[in-house]
């Protein structure tokens, strides 16, 4: 199955190059993301997949100006949407689609589905939105990790004794009251999420259970993805020949300059 | 983004100035602040690329040649956002005449031509208001090439088109790259209402001209600074 864009794509990508995976896991912080992605990079490897993990705010373009100016809180919402734009799309063209053409499987903690809902219930435009992540490619597969948030409270102050500012959506006004605010912001998220779930397809985790119980969901529902490579590996067996030498060292060339 | 619909005390004007680079747009810009202020007028000026927030990303993308055309689009779109959300924006809400050195357009004819889709780019400014009057100064592009060529300045990386690989020497680059990027004005000139200024004649007959439509256009004297004392 060949990628596609959700949008308008961008310039300078041919779509028949990447035989990776795009594999992304969403949801809150304290949804057991990271957990998940470690597990998934472990069973993976073990099973001779090359994995990579990619995430938000990670980008060498703009990730500590992006750090610096939400610290300060001083970006107005249009601009601070960009920014994100900007970082998440460096990080599409910068890591993820080098790693999708080397036919690695690509795990993404998060991808643009938290990026547009953050935006929207801060105000965006919705179709404004939609056609500013465009740009981004679709996924293989999506699990959006759903999590009581009564439990995402217990989880966040288990591990940081206290609520992110951002997670708590304080930035809105919801409330003075950061416990407030926070429920009333992973609100406002999760409906969002249901409205995108429906939208594009996504699969709902219930991510309120132990750690290994949905590790082998995961598992399962990967497995047939994971088919899918082997399939198309048996049939292009003879069609594609290797690459020559001279390519190869062009290559690494380019990825060391 | 819906910021700018929601609100209805737009009362202040704003008028852009778009063309090549060697079109003496700034020159004539700059006459019109000047003619303004003289009158007691509440005016503001605001030029591309300028916001301090996003410049220390873009100078350390181009030092490290980092930037795509999706990326390039896209910081040059937060710059500029960011120039709207603070300044542009609260200003003509506070009943400003706003002058912009380059606006939207430039982005359009810029990112096109680095090969991003139209559609997408028009979409990103989406938050951003039409000018009140846009006008466009037109030379042929061998007088602009001429203006800005004839000293052999320095030509920056991306000023010259270098990524897009157009030529490895960068002034015939920049004649290529300013070549294509007039193409692209061309076809907004019409769409979005371009008020063409022969931009080959003296500066005193341009300004003299612009400043005719801007008083035709607007009601000056209701954009006076009320005096306090």
């Amino acid at each position: 199955m060949s990628k596609r864009f959700f949008g308008e794509g961008m310039p300078g990508i041919n779509l028949s190059d990447l035989r990776g995976k795009l594999i992304v896991i969403e949801g809150a912080d304290g949804s057991g993301r990271s957990t998940q992605i470690d597990l998934l990079k472990d069973w993976l490897e073990r099973r001779g997949h090359a994995t990579i993990n990619v995430g938000l705010n990670r980008s060498n373009l703009v990730g500590r100006q992006l750090q610096r100016a939400k610290d300060g809180n001083i970006l107005s919402p249009t601009t601070r949407s960009l920014f994100y734009a900007a970082d998440f799309a460096d990080q599409l063209e910068n890591a993820i689609i080098p790693a999708l053409r080397a036919g690695f499987l690509v795990l993404a903690d998060r991808y643009i589905y938290t990026l547009m809902a953050r935006d929207i219930v801060r105000g965006a435009d919705r179709a404004w939105v939609e056609s500013l992540y465009g740009i981004a490619i679709v996924p293989d597969a999506v699990f959006y990790l759903r999590v009581l948030p009564r439990v995402l409270v217990e989880r966040n102050f288990e591990k940081k004794v206290q609520l992110d500012y951002w997670e708590a959506g304080m930035d809105i006004g919801l409330s003075r009251d950061m416990l407030t605010s926070f429920f009333k912001y992973q609100k406002l998220i999760q409906t969002e999420f249901q409205l995108m779930q429906q939208r594009y397809g996504f699969e709902v985790i219930n991510g309120n259970r132990s750690p290994r119980v949905i590790a082998q969901e995961l598992q399962s529902r990967i497995e047939s993805l994971l088919e899918d490579i082997l399939q198309h590996d048996r049939q292009d067996e003879t069609a594609v020949p290797l690459p020559s030498l001279s390519s190869i060292t062009q290559e690494n060339i380019a990825a060391h300059a | 983004m819906n910021i700018t619909n929601t609100q209805t005390d737009n009362v202040g004007k704003l008028i852009a100035v778009e063309g090549l680079d060697g079109s003496g747009k700034s020159t004539q810009i700059y006459l019109v602040k000047r003619w303004l202020e003289m009158q007691g007028i509440k005016v503001f000026f605001t030029e591309w690329n300028s916001s301090e927030l996003v410049k220390s990303v873009t100078r350390k993308g181009k030092k490290k040649q980092l930037l795509t055309p999706t990326t390039f689009s896209l910081i040059h779109c937060t710059d500029f956002a960011d120039r709207y959300e603070r300044q542009i924006w609260p200003l003509l809400r506070a009943g400003y005449i706003v002058l912009a050195d380059r606006y939207k357009y430039t982005a359009f004819a810029r990112d096109t031509v680095r090969g991003c889709s139209p559609a997408w780019v028009t979409n990103l400014y989406g938050f951003a208001k039409e000018p009140d009057i846009t006008f466009f100064f037109k030379v042929p592009l061998k007088t602009a090439l001429d203006r800005i060529l004839s000293g052999r300045p320095q030509l920056k990386y991306f000023e010259a088109g270098m990524d897009l690989g157009l030529s490895a020497d960068p002034y015939e680059s920049f004649r290529i790259f300013q070549a294509r990027i007039l193409q692209q004005y061309a076809a907004l000139e019409q769409k979005y209402h371009f008020h063409v200024i022969n931009a080959t004649r003296s500066v005193e007959e341009q300004q003299r001209e612009v400043r005719e439509i801007i008083g035709a256009r607007l009601d000056l004297p209701s954009f006076k600074r009320r005096n306090v004392s």
